[in-house]
Order: structure tokens, then C-alpha cells, then sequence
């Protein structure tokens, strides 16, 4: 593959998995801010978590985004601030992919796998 | 009479010794920053080095660092910019000094060769006159770019260029957008491989200092976001080289 095309295809990735993460961040905040106003406790709040497959689908793909996300810009962070361009940081941005989604899916799995508490 | 405590940059680069010097200029009605600049080479300093040629914003030669901002000094009232009747006036930044007030502007105007700023005819002078309708989409993309003067200001204004030698640049690149939308051109695909990748379209951050300094009211930050969305497209057909 071209590096033009490369480059341009990666753009796309961005901006589409910013759209993804644009919407995963409304929606996980507002969770967040009613079911700490509501008063749920952790429990309470694995018990609706763990088992629910919409909760798994919702979070997996907002792990998914920031994985194809941060890594494509922190590839420009590294360029611009560092000068180090090409293979090396390529290979090393989608190490860091990798890392995120294992170290996200995991964090999901734990909150929505198992029978409810 | 009122003078203006003006200070240009003399020499090279900082590195080889460049300073500021500083002159008292008599101030007039609508005087200009080029005016100023002429006064102190003609009555002042001879040696003083600068560039300008038109003087009536046409030829986009005679932009300078007026105050700390990129500018065209042929267009640009004293008034407008020295409200404590003082000017400092020095090269235009991210371009070699040659000396004084005068920047080598081979690496800018070789940007534009590199994103392919050449049309490319594919027709000859045997054929019929094409027909562009000036009501069209494309047409009216490339009116509101077209006017650009070449003056470099907006390369002077961009943060990336200072961080990234590669980057082609707004000029350039608003220029590529131009023929991008030229129905009568014949190099698109090789155009849009050019424009593509960190040292083209997709390196821009949108900043908008473009925008917000060119003396023509263009867009470059419009055109390079044009770019982005047709490299996208001929992304995903394919037809990047």
C-alpha cells in the first residue's frame, strides 16, 4: 500500500472512531452522573452490569474506538514533538493499540461478565 | 513633525549574527509599513536589503513581520498596526534570511511544484474551448481560492511548518485545491498522492492561522479540508498512488 493512501486511511480511522467516541462520551457521562445522584452503590451497580449484553456491546466499542483512535494520534504527537517518523513508530503505535483494547476488553469483562451480583 | 521609532532587522539569521537596528522615520498621512520601509533605505541606510515590487498588493513580494505578525507592508496602513507610533520589522519566519528583510523563497515556491501546482492540460490547441459553468460546484471552489498572490504569509503564519519542515504548506496546498477542482485537468490521481500523508494535507491541525492572516481573505484552512475529504475518497477507491 501506498504511503498516500496509508496515511489518508488512517485519517478516515480517526475521525470515524472520534464520531464513535464522541457519542460513547455523552452517553457513558450521563450514566455516570445518574447513577451517582441516583445513589447506587458499586454493588448495585455491577448487579445491572454483569450479564447485560448491551452494557458489554456499548463499552467494547468504546474501548475499540480509543484504541484505533489515541494510538493514530499519538503517532502525530511523536513526529511532530520527537522527529521520529516511519516503520519504528508504527509498529510501536499499534503495540499500544493492542495494549488498550487487552487492557480495556479485560476492564469490560470484569464489569459485565458473570452472573449478576 | 511625529516620528516613528521603528526597528528592522539587519543581517542574516540570529545565528550569524542578525539584530535589530533601530531608525526614526517621519510619520505621514496613510503611510504604509512599505513606505516606512523605502523611507529608511532611501534617506537612512542604503545598505538596507528588502524585497516589493507592485506596491499595490498584486505581486505578494513585499510581506515582512510587522510587529510580530506576517503581513503585506505594501497594503498595510502605519495606522493599523503602530498604535504607540512604534514598528518592529523583521523577515518573514519559516524561511532562510538572506539578508535583512529578505527571505529565500525557493522552499516555499518548490512546495508548490511538490503538490503538483502545475496544470496539466489534456487537450491541445486544436480542440474546442472547454466549457466550465460558473455556476458549478467545482467552479465556485476554485474562485474562492484562486486569488491567491503567492506572497507567503500564511507559510510565515503556520505553526506546522515551524515544527515540520516536510509540510507543504497552505499556499501550496491551496493551490493543489485549485486544480483539484479543475475539470479540464489531467493529473488528479497524482495530485491527490502529492497532497496526501504527514507532509501534506493530513499534517494541517487546523490552527486557522492561514485564514486569519491571509491579506486576500482566502482560506487555505478550507482548502486543505477539501484535500482531506477527496484524498479520502480516492483513498478508498483506490487510486492513490
Amino acid at each position: 500500500m501506498s504511503d498516500a493512501r496509508r496515511q489518508s486511511l488512517l485519517w478516515i480511522a480517526q475521525r470515524a472512531s472520534a464520531a464513535v467516541l464522541g457519542l460513547c462520551v455523552v452517553v457513558h457521562l450521563a450514566t455516570m452522573i445518574v447513577a451517582v445522584r441516583g445513589g447506587l452503590t458499586a454493588a448495585e451497580i455491577l448487579g445491572r452490569t454483569r450479564g447485560s449484553v448491551t452494557w458489554m456491546l456499548f463499552y467494547s466499542i468504546f474501548v475499540f474506538a480509543v484504541a484505533v483512535h489515541a494510538p493514530i494520534g499519538l503517532r502525530t504527537v511523536i513526529a511532530e514533538m520527537r522527529g521520529i517518523h516511519g516503520r519504528v513508530v508504527d509498529v510501536a503505535m499499534l503495540a499500544f493499540a493492542v495494549v488498550l483494547m487487552a487492557l480495556g476488553w479485560r476492564a469490560v469483562a470484569a464489569v459485565t461478565m458473570g452472573a449478576p451480583a | 513633525m511625529t516620528m516613528l521609532s521603528v526597528r528592522v532587522w539587519r543581517g542574516g539569521a540570529t545565528a550569524i549574527g542578525g539584530r535589530f537596528v533601530g531608525y526614526s522615520v517621519p510619520r505621514r498621512p496613510a503611510q504604509t509599513v512599505l513606505d516606512v520601509v523605502t523611507h529608511i533605505q532611501r534617506h537612512l541606510d542604503p545598505t538596507l536589503a528588502y524585497r516589493y515590487a507592485c506596491r499595490v498588493g498584486m505581486c505578494g513580494s513585499c510581506a515582512m513581520t510587522v510587529n510580530g505578525r506576517a503581513r503585506w507592508t505594501c497594503r498595510t496602513h502605519v495606522e493599523a498596526v503602530a498604535a504607540d507610533e512604534s514598528l518592529e520589522i523583521a523577515p518573514l519566519a519559516n524561511l532562510p534570511v538572506i539578508r535583512d528583510l529578505v527571505t529565500d523563497m525557493r522552499e516555499f515556491f518548490d512546495k508548490w511544484a511538490r503538490a503538483k501546482g502545475q496544470f496539466v492540460p489534456t487537450t491541445t490547441r486544436h480542440d474546442d474551448f472547454a466549457t466550465v459553468a460558473p455556476g458549478s460546484s467545482a467552479r465556485r471552489a476554485v474562485d474562492a481560492a484562486i486569488e491567491c498572490i503567492g506572497c507567503g504569509v500564511c507559510y510565515a503564519s503556520c505553526d506546522v511548518v515551524g515544527w515540520n519542515r516536510a509540510y507543504l504548506g497552505p499556499a501550496a496546498l491551496n493551490r493543489a485545491w485549485t486544480l483539484v477542482n479543475d475539470s479540464r485537468d489531467g493529473a488528479q490521481p497524482e495530485r491527490l498522492s502529492a497532497v496526501a500523508g504527514d507532509a501534506g494535507c493530513h499534517a494541517c491541525h487546523t490552527h486557522q492561522s492561514c485564514t486569519d492572516r491571509c491579506p486576500k481573505a482566502l482560506s487555505p484552512t478550507a482548502s486543505i479540508a477539501g484535500l482531506k475529504r477527496r484524498t479520502a475518497i480516492a483513498a478508498l477507491k483506490g487510486v492513490l498512488s
